[in-house]
C-alpha cells in the first residue's frame, strides 16, 4: 500500500463522506460489517468473559470463589493471594525467565541479521536454498525434535541449566526472525546501496549504517517476537530442566497449579502476576508486533 | 527450482556497474545456519535415526533395526492418536477459518471502533498456552469454574470435561481461543492488500455486499487462506500444552493426541526410540501437509512485510 503525502483539498476535505485520502468513502469498508460487525462483537465476549473471570476471581477470598457466583464483582476485594504467590518464590522465576528471554533475543538477533543481509543482498544459490531452508523451518514442530535435543543437550552437559532452554528457543525463533529481517531489508532501494558502494563503503558500514537502520520496525518486531516465545514456552524447559534454580515462568506456574491444588484465586493470581510483564511491553511497543504479524502471514 | 527464488530474480540482471562491489560474503550466513542446523535440522535426523534404536534416556541408544516401526503400525494406542489429532486438526480448522477470516476482512475496515477492538482480541497472543490452558482448566473446573453459572445457559453440562467429545471439542476451542487473533491478523493483512478499484469495479457493476465477498475478497484471499491454514493445522497437531494442562490425555486416552502419547511414551516410559518414531511420524505427516500447501500456495515467493502496513 503506497502512502499518499498529497495534502487533501479544501473542498475535498469538506465532502461529507469523503476519506482522508480525499476518495469516496471505502465500499468494501462497510462490506460484510452486518455479519463480521455482530461476529466481532460475540467474539469480544468469548475473549472478554475468561479474562474478567481471571483478574476479578484473583482477587476474591477462597470461600467467596468457592461458594459465590463467579461472575460476580469481588464483594471484599483482596490482594492475598498476589501476597501468597510472591511469597512463594514468584520473583526467581521471573528473574530466570528474564534471563532466557535477554539472551534469546540476542542470540536471535545476533545470527539472524547476517542470514537475512545475506538472503537479500546476494544471487547465490547457497543463499537462496538457506532462506528456504528457514522457510520450512517454520514449520518444524518443537515436539518432532524433543528427544533428540533431550540427548544433544544431554551430550553437550547443558542439561539442567537455562542454556538448555535458551538455545533450542533461540533456534526456533530463528526462521521467523529470517523471514521478518528479509522482509524489511528488501525495501531497503539498490540505489541506496549503489550510492554508498560509489562512496566506497565496505559491505560492513552498508550493513550496520544501511540496512540495520532502515530495518529498525522488523528488528523490534523480531526481538519482541523471540522474547515472547521465550517469555511463554513451556516444551522446552520442561524436557531439559528439572531442578528448581532452573525452573521458568510457564513451569513454576505448572508447578503451582499442582501444589495449590484448590485454592484457584491463587493460581489465577499466578497467571495475572506471570502476564504482567508481557503486557507493559505489549503496551510499548504494540505497533511493531503486529505489523509484525501481519506481515508474517499477510500475503 | 529458481522460479521460487525471489533472490536471485530481484538482482538476476547483474548490471556491471556495480556488479558484486559491497555484497556481503555469504559466509556471514554461516553461523546462524549453523546454529539452527545443530539445534532444528540435525535433530530431525537424529529423530529419525532413534527410531530404529531403543533407549531408555540413560546408556547409549541401541540400534534394533524396524522394531519401534513395526510396533507403530500394530500399537492401536498410536492408530488411537492418529485419528484423534486428525480430528482435532479438522475441528479446529473448521472452527477457526470462518470466524478468522470474517473477523479479520472486518478489522481491515476503517470503523471507529476497531482499533480498540481489535487490541482486545490480540490479548490472548500474549498469554502463555500454560496460562491459558489453566485459565480454563479454573473455569471448566466443576466445583469452581464459571462453568456452573454460563454452562447450563449455553447448554454445555458442566461436567463436558468428563466425556470423550467435550474434552476434545474444549481442547479445540482453548487452541482457538488463544490463536484466532494471530489468524486475524493474518487475514487483517492479507485485505488490506485488495486492490481496491476490483471493488470499484464490482460496485459500479451492481454487485451487492455478498458477491463482492465470494468473488473478490474470498478468491484474493486464497495465498492468505492457504498461509493461515498451514500454520493452523502444524499448530493444532501440536497443542501438546494445553492437554498435558487441561486433560493429562483423559478421560482415559480420549485427548492422547500424538504429541501427547509421544512425551508419554518418552519421558514418562523412558521408551524413548519408540517416541522418536512417533514423533518422526508426526513431523512427516505435519511436513507433508506444509509442503503440499506451500507448493499450491507460492508461500516461498514471499514479498516485502511493508506493502501491508
Amino acid at each position: 500500500m503506497s502512502i499518499d503525502t498529497r495534502p487533501a483539498s479544501p473542498k475535498q476535505r469538506a465532502t461529507p463522506g469523503a476519506s482522508r485520502r480525499g476518495r469516496p468513502v471505502r465500499r468494501r469498508r462497510s462490506l460484510g460489517n452486518p455479519v463480521a460487525g455482530i461476529g466481532s462483537l460475540i467474539w469480544l465476549v468469548i475473549v472478554l468473559v475468561p479474562l474478567y473471570t481471571l483478574v476479578s476471581a484473583s482477587l476474591m477470598r477462597q470461600d467467596e470463589a468457592l461458594n459465590g457466583d463467579p461472575l460476580a464483582i469481588p464483594t471484599d476485594p483482596t490482594l492475598d493471594n498476589y501476597d501468597f504467590v510472591l511469597d512463594s518464590g514468584f520473583l526467581a522465576l521471573i528473574g530466570n525467565t528474564a534471563i532466557v528471554a535477554v539472551a534469546t533475543v540476542a542470540i536471535v538477533l545476533v545470527l539472524s541479521v547476517p542470514v537475512a543481509y545475506v538472503a537479500v543482498r546476494t544471487r547465490s544459490r547457497l543463499s537462496s536454498l538457506a532462506f528456504r531452508t528457514f522457510l520450512l523451518g517454520v514449520a518444524i514442530p518443537a515436539q518432532a525434535v524433543i528427544v533428540p535435543l533431550y540427548l544433544i543437550i544431554g551430550r553437550m552437559g547443558l542439561y539442567d541449566t537455562l542454556w538448555a532452554i535458551i538455545l533450542p528457543t533461540a533456534a526456533f525463533a530463528m526462521p521467523v526472525a529470517v523471514l521478518v529481517l528479509s522482509g524489511t531489508m528488501r525495501d531497503v532501494s539498490e540505489e541506496m546501496y549503489e550510492a554508498m558502494s560509489l562512496d566506497g563503503a565496505s559491505p560492513v558500514r552498508m550493513l550496520w549504517q544501511l540496512a540495520v537502520p532502515l530495518s529498525r520496525a522488523g528488528i523490534s518486531t523480531v526481538a519482541i517476537f523471540s522474547a515472547l516465545q521465550a517469555w511463554n514456552g513451556f516444551l522446552f524447559p520442561l524436557i531439559l530442566t528439572q531442578s528448581e534454580e532452573q525452573r521458568v515462568l510457564t513451569l513454576g506456574l505448572f508447578n503451582f497449579m499442582s501444589q495449590f491444588g484448590v485454592n484457584i484465586p491463587a493460581v489465577l493470581a499466578a497467571i495475572v502476576l506471570s502476564v504482567i510483564p508481557i503486557f507493559a511491553v505489549y503496551l510499548v511497543a504494540r505497533r511493531a508486533l503486529i505489523n509484525g504479524l501481519m506481515g508474517v502471514g499477510g500475503k | 527450482m529458481s522460479h521460487h527464488t525471489p533472490v536471485a530474480k530481484r538482482h538476476g540482471d547483474g548490471k556491471a556497474a556495480v556488479g558484486n562491489v559491497g555484497r556481503p560474503p555469504v559466509a556471514w550466513a554461516v553461523p546462524g545456519i549453523l546454529f539452527f542446523a545443530v539445534f532444528a535440522i540435525f535433530p530431525l535426523v537424529i529423530a529419525v535415526y532413534l527410531s530404529f534404536c531403543e533407549w531408555d534416556g540413560l546408556d547409549s541408544p541401541a540400534f534394533t533395526g524396524l522394531d519401534n516401526w513395526t510396533r507403530l503400525f500394530k500399537d492401536s494406542e498410536f492408530g488411537q492418536a492418529a485419528w484423534l489429532s486428525l480430528l482435532l486438526t479438522t475441528i479446529s480448522w473448521v472452527f477457526q477459518t470462518p470466524v478468522a477470516l470474517l473477523l479479520g476482512v472486518w478489522a481491515a475496515g476503517r470503523q471507529r471502533s476497531r482499533a480498540l477492538l481489535s487490541a482486545i482480541f490480540f490479548i490472548p497472543l500474549l498469554l502463555s498456552t500454560t496460562a491459558i490452558a489453566m485459565l480454563f482448566r479454573a473455569l471448566l473446573d466443576p466445583n469452581f469454574g464459571v462453568i456452573q453459572t454460563i454452562g447450563p445457559w449455553l447448554g454445555i453440562d458442566p461436567g463436558v470435561m468428563g466425556s470423550s467429545t467435550g474434552a476434545l471439542l474444549v481442547v479445540a476451542f482453548v487452541g482457538g481461543w488463544q490463536f484466532m487473533p494471530f489468524h486475524t491478523l493474518i487475514y487483517q493483512g492479507g485485505a488490506r492488500q485488495i486492490p481496491e478499484v476490483l471493488y470499484q469495479a464490482a460496485s459500479i457493476d451492481g454487485a451487492g455486499m455478498v458477491r463482492q465477498f465470494f468473488h473478490i475478497t474470498l478468491p484474493q484471499l486464497r495465498h492468505t487462506i492457504t498461509t493461515s491454514s498451514v500454520l493452523m493445522i502444524v499448530g493444532s497437531l501440536t497443542y501438546f500444552d494445553t492437554v498435558l494442562i487441561m486433560t493429562k490425555g483423559g478421560p482415559g486416552t480420549d485427548t492422547t493426541i500424538l504429541p501427547y502419547l509421544m512425551y508419554r511414551t518418552g519421558f514418562q516410559t523412558y521408551d524413548l526410540g519408540y517416541a522418536a518414531a512417533i514423533a518422526t511420524a508426526l513431523v512427516f505427516v505435519a511436513t507433508s501437509i506444509s509442503l503440499i500447501m506451500v507448493r499450491l500456495s507460492g508461500f516461498g515467493s514471499m514479498r516485502s512485510t511493508r506493502e501491508g502496513m
